[in-house]
C-alpha cells in the first residue's frame, strides 16, 4: 500500500479496546492493521482478492463488475475483508456504521488468530502481499516482452489447470529424496540366494523360484524406468519440470502454483474459518463491545450473515453452530465411549459431567483440524436432525432439485465429498511418455461421480497447449472405461481398461 | 479517480463484447443478479466468463442444504450454482430487464455483425415538446390552483402571525398565499419511426419457419430501436387474404390455404398512405415467406404495388425467404430479377437457423 493514512483516533481505540478483550479471551492474532477504504476501492481490493496489487488479467475486471454492480444496485456489499500476512491486513468500509465497523474488528480477530495457529496455513508465505506485488511485476515484464494477448492466453490456459496441485503435499513427504552425492549407486540387484552347500543348491535354490524372482525384479527395475516413478499429483509441478516451455511461460505457470498453493489452505477452512470468526465476534460483541442501544442493529446484521437461503449451505453459519455445539458438549461431558454408547434420550438430553472442557476443546479444533475433519468428527446425528440438514440432487424426470434424503449418513456423506478434494475430482499424472511417444497421459481418479464432459475435452485442450504433445485422460464415463485424447487439432475416445 | 482494476475490467468488457479473444466467447454466460427498483423486481446482467476446468456435473452431484421440507419435495430456486438457476420462475416475481440490458444488447449485435449506425431520412428529427408538472410557484393561472399547498400557506403564515386560535381553527388565505402548479417543457423525442411486419401463414409455413422469423425479427426489433428514440411496430399476416393482427397472433397463428402476396402489399400501402406520412417517418416493412405465391399474375401486382406505392416512400424494404420443403421459392427470384438496381429493396434467403445471422447482416447491414 503506497499511501497508507494511519487509522482515525476514534477507530484506533475500539481497535484496542477489542483486542484487548480477545486476548483476554485467548485469541492469538498476529498486529493488525486495518485500512479505511471508499467502496470504489475496497471493490477493487476484493476483486484481487484482498491484495492491493496482482498481476493483470480480466478475471479480476470480471469480479470487479460483479461486486460494483452488486453495491450500486444495493444488493450486496463487503463488510469485512482481510488478508493472510504478518502483520495482517484488514480493510474497513468507509461510511459503514459504528456497530458494523466493530463488528468487522471483531470478526478479523477471529481470522487473524486462525490464520495463525490452524495447522493448515503454517506453510503459507506470510509475506504474501510482496509475494503478489512480485507476480504482477514478472507478469508485466512478460506482457512488456511478449505482449498481452500471448501472456494473457497462456495465463487463461494455466487458469484452466490451477485445480491440479496436491494441496496435502506441503504436510506430507510424497516423494523419495533424490539420491545424495557421495551415496553409491544401488548395485545390481542380484537374486538373493539362501546359503546352501552347492550339491544342496537346487534344492535349497530350486532354479523356478529363481526365476520367478528375476522377474519380479525385473518388473520393479521397469517401474522405476516408469516417468513418473509414481502417480503425480502435482500436475502443475509435473508440468513446470517436464514439459517444454519457453522461459517466460515456465515463470507464468510458477506464479499460478504458488497463487493456486496460497489459496488452497483457505478453501479448505472456510466453514471452520468462518465458523470461527463469527463465533468470537458474536461472543465479544455481545458480552464486551456494544452498548444496549447498539444491540439491536448487531442482531439485524448478524441475521443477514447467518441467515440460510433456500438450498443454500452458509459456512458462516454451519461453522458457528458446531463450534458452539462443540463447546457445549464438552463443557458437559457429552463426549467418550460412555455418551456414544447410551441411548436413553432423558439421560442424554440431561447428560451433564460438569467438565468444562468446552472452551478448551475448540480451541484445539482450530488448531488441529480443516473442514473435512471438522465436519468428519463433529457433524454428529443430534446436529444434523437439530439443525435440518438434507441432501438434495437434481431429478432428471421432474426437472426439479429436489431433497433427497434427511438420513444422517446419506448427508453427512454428501457433505464430506463435497468438501474432499474442495469437491473437485481427483486427477493424476500416470504417464509422461505414454506409448512411447512422450504423450501424457493422466488420470481421473473416478469416485462414483462422472466428469463433466464437454469441460474436460477443452480443459485437456489447455493441457495439451501446455504439454505440447498430444495428451490423453483415462476415466470412467457411465460405467466404462474411456480414454480422450486431443492431439493438438482434433479430440477423438475410445474405449480403454480402467482399473 | 482512475484505478489499477480499470484496465483488467476493460479487458473483460472487450471479452464480452467479442472484440478480443474469441476463443473465450463459448465460456461466457449470461448471468444475472436480481434486483429492486420501487416496486419491481430487476434483473441486473452480470456475464462471468467461466474458465473450463476438471470438475463434476453439478446435476450428478448435487449437494447439502438446511431447511424444512420433504425427501422428494422441489427445492424452490434450490440450484445454489449461480448463472444456471432461471430467476423468475416461481409465481409472483415481478421481472424486468434492466433497460442497459437491451441497449448493450443492441451494441453487440451491431458490433458483431458490423452494423453501421443508421442514418435518419434527410429531414429535421420530430421533437414533440411535453408539459410536466414538477413543482409549486406562488404566481400562475387560477386553473392550476393547488388548493391545499394555498391553505397550508395560508395557516403557516397565521401562525406565524400568532392570529391562528386552534379553538375556532378558521383559515383564510390571501392573495399571497395562493400557491399554483407549475411546469417544466421537456422535449419529446416522437416516435418517428416504424416498423411493418409481414408474414406468410399458408399453409406451408410450419412452426420451423414461423420460429426463424420470431428470432430474426426480434434482433431486427432491438437494432431499429437502438437507432431509434421510439418506434411503431405494426403486423400483417396473409394467406389468401391480409389482415393486421397484434404481436402475439402475429407469431402464433397457422392459417391454411393459398398465398396472395399482393394482399398483404395492398394492405401495407394503405397503411403507409393512411398513418405513416413518409416526411415524418422512417418506414420499415419487412416481410417473411416461402416464396411460394398464387400466380404469375399476383407476383406482377406484387411487383407494380412496389415500385409504384412501397418502395418510393420507405428507407427500405426486406424481403426475406424462408426455405420449406413445400415452397417452390420462386418469389425472391422474380424480386432479385425486378429490382436488380433498386437499393431500396434487399432480398434474403433464410436457409436455417444457423443463417439468421446473415440474413440479418443484410437486411441492416447498409445503414439505411
Amino acid at each position: 500500500m503506497s499511501v497508507r493514512e494511519p487509522l482515525p483516533h476514534y477507530l484506533a481505540e475500539w481497535q484496542q479496546k477489542i483486542e484487548e478483550v480477545a486476548r483476554r479471551y485467548g485469541l492469538d492474532f498476529f498486529p493488525i492493521n486495518y485500512e479505511v477504504l471508499d467502496y470504489k476501492t475496497m471493490n477493487e481490493v476484493a476483486a484481487y482478492g484482498g491484495f492491493p496489487t496482482r498481476y493483470p488479467h480480466w478475471r479480476f475486471g470480471m469480479d470487479y463488475e460483479g461486486l460494483s454492480k452488486g453495491y450500486e444496485y444495493g444488493l450486496q456489499k463487503i463488510y469485512e475483508m482481510v488478508i493472510n500476512t504478518d502483520p495482517a491486513y484488514a480493510y474497513l468500509l468507509e461510511g459503514n456504521s459504528m456497530v458494523d465497523q466493530k463488528t468487522v474488528m471483531a470478526h478479523v480477530c477471529g481470522h487473524v488468530d486462525f490464520f495463525k495457529n490452524n495447522y493448515f496455513f503454517s506453510k503459507t508465505n506470510r509475506r504474501m502481499i510482496d509475494g503478489m506485488a512480485n507476480h504482477a511485476t514478472r507478469v508485466r515484464r512478460h506482457i512488456e516482452r511478449q505482449g498481452i494477448e500471448k501472456v494473457e492466453t497462456f495465463i487463461d490456459t494455466c487458469l484452466s489447470l490451477d485445480n491440479l496441485i496436491d494441496p496435502m503435499s506441503q504436510y506430507i513427504v510424497r516423494r523419495a529424496p533424490p539420491p545424495r552425492e557421495g551415496d553409491e549407486p544401488p548395485e545390481e540387484a542380484e537374486v538373493p540366494k539362501l546359503r546352501s552347500k552347492q550339491y544342496m543348491d537346487k534344492y535349497i535354490n530350486p532354479p523356478e523360484f529363481l526365476d520367478k524372482q528375476r522377474e519380479k525384479l525385473k518388473a520393479e527395475k521397469e517401474r522405476a524406468k516408469k516417468f513418473p516413478e509414481q502417480a503425480e499429483r502435482d500436475v502443475l509441478l509435473f508440468l513446470i519440470e517436464h514439459a517444454p516451455l519457453e522461459r517466460w511461460e515456465r515463470d507464468i505457470l510458477e506464479i499460478i502454483r504458488d497463487e493456486a498453493y496460497y489459496f488452497a489452505p483457505q478453501a479448505a477452512t472456510k466453514i471452520m474459518n468462518e465458523g470461527w470468526a463469527s463465533y468470537w465476534h458474536s461472543k465479544l460483541l455481545t458480552m464486551h463491545v456494544l452498548d444496549a442501544s447498539e444491540i439491536i442493529d448487531y442482531a439485524d446484521h448478524a441475521s443477514g450473515i447467518l441467515a440460510t437461503a433456500e438450498g443454500q449451505l452458509n459456512p458462516y453459519k454451519l461453522g458457528i453452530e458446531l463450534f458452539r455445539d462443540i463447546e457445549e458438549r464438552w463443557d458437559r461431558g457429552a463426549f467418550g465411549k460412555e455418551w456414544e454408547e447410551c441411548d436413553d434420550l432423558a439421560a442424554r438430553k440431561n447428560w451433564d459431567r460438569r467438565l468444562g472442557l468446552g472452551r478448551k476443546k475448540i480451541f484445539e479444533v482450530r488448531k488441529l483440524y480443516s473442514d473435512v475433519t471438522f465436519i468428519d468428527e463433529f457433524f454428529t446425528e443430534d446436529f444434523c436432525r437439530t439443525h435440518k440438514f438434507f441432501s438434495f440432487g437434481f431429478n432428471d424426470r421432474s426437472g426439479n432439485w429436489e431433497i433427497e434424503s434427511r438420513e444422517f449418513k446419506k448427508v453427512k456423506n454428501k457433505l464430506l465429498f463435497q468438501l474432499t478434494n474442495r469437491g473437485q475430482p481427483f486427477i493424476f499424472v500416470e504417464d509422461g511418455n505414454f506409448e512411447n511417444r512422450s504423450e501424457l497421459l493422466i488420470k481421473h481418479k473416478h469416485e462414483g461421480i462422472d466428469l463433466k464432459v464437454d469441460y474436460a475435452r477443452d480443459t485437456l485442450g489447455n493441457l495439451a497447449r501446455v504439454w505440447k504433445r498430444p495428451v490423453n485422460l483415462l476415466t470412467r464415463m457411465d460405467g466404462k472405461g474411456k480414454v480422450l485424447r486431443f492431439d493438438g487439432k482434433d479430440h477423438s475416445e475410445r474405449a480403454a481398461d480402467y482399473k | 479517480m482512475s484505478q489499477k482494476i480499470d484496465q483488467d475490467h476493460r479487458r473483460f468488457r472487450d471479452i464480452v463484447r467479442g472484440k478480443i479473444k474469441q476463443n473465450l466467447k463459448k465460456y461466457i454466460t449470461q448471468g444475472e443478479m436480481v434486483g429492486k427498483k420501487g416496486k419491481d423486481l430487476v434483473s441486473i446482467p452480470l456475464p462471468q466468463i467461466d474458465i473450463p476446468h476438471f470438475r463434476y456435473g453439478q446435476k450428478q452431484q448435487g449437494g447439502v442444504a438446511q431447511g424444512d421440507g420433504n425427501p422428494g419435495d422441489a427445492m424452490g430456486q434450490g440450484e445454489p450454482q449461480p448463472g444456471e438457476g432461471k430467476a423468475g420462475d416461481r409465481p409472483g416475481d415481478h421481472l424486468l430487464e434492466v433497460e442497459l440490458s437491451m441497449e448493450e444488447l443492441a451494441a453487440i449485435l451491431g458490433e458483431e455483425l458490423r452494423l453501421p449506425r443508421i442514418e435518419p431520412k434527410g429531414r429535421e428529427k420530430i421533437v414533440a415538446k411535453k408539459d410536466r408538472y414538477t413543482g409549486i410557484r406562488p404566481t400562475g393561472p387560477e386553473a392550476l390552483r393547488h388548493f391545499r399547498r394555498t391553505y397550508k400557506q395560508a395557516l403557516r403564515r397565521q401562525i406565524a402571525m400568532g392570529t391562528y386560535n386552534p379553538k375556532a381553527p378558521k383559515v383564510v388565505p390571501v392573495r399571497e398565499d395562493r400557491r399554483y402548479r407549475s411546469w417544466r417543457t421537456d422535449p419529446l423525442p416522437q416516435s418517428n419511426a416504424v416498423i411493418i411486419y409481414m408474414m406468410d401463414v399458408s399453409g406451408s409455413m410450419g412452426d420451423e419457419q414461423k420460429e426463424i422469423v420470431r428470432i430474426e425479427s426480434f434482433w431486427i426489433d432491438t437494432w431499429l430501436r437502438s437507432q431509434y428514440q421510439g418506434i411503431d411496430s405494426r403486423y400483417i399476416i396473409h394467406d389468401a387474404m391480409a389482415k393486421e393482427v397484434d404481436r402475439d397472433t402475429f407469431f402464433r397463428t397457422r392459417e391454411s390455404g393459398g398465398t396472395m402476396i399482393s394482399s398483404a402489399y395492398k394492405l401495407c400501402a394503405a397503411m403507409i398512405d393512411a398513418e405513416y406520412p413518409p416526411s415524418e417517418w422512417n418506414i420499415y416493412p419487412f416481410h417473411f415467406s416461402d416464396g411460394d405465391n398464387w400466380s404469375v399474375d399476383d407476383t406482377v401486382t406484387c411487383v407494380d404495388l412496389l415500385r409504384k406505392q412501397i418502395l418510393p416512400r420507405v428507407n427500405q424494404f426486406a424481403y426475406g425467404q424462408v426455405e420449406s420443403p413445400y415452397g417452390s421459392g420462386q418469389f425472391i427470384k422474380d424480386l432479385d430479377e425486378h429490382f436488380d438496381d433498386d437499393d431500396n429493396l434487399v432480398t434474403s434467403e433464410i436457409k436455417g437457423k444457423d443463417a439468421i445471422i446473415d440474413s440479418i447482416r443484410d437486411f441492416l447491414g447498409k445503414g439505411k
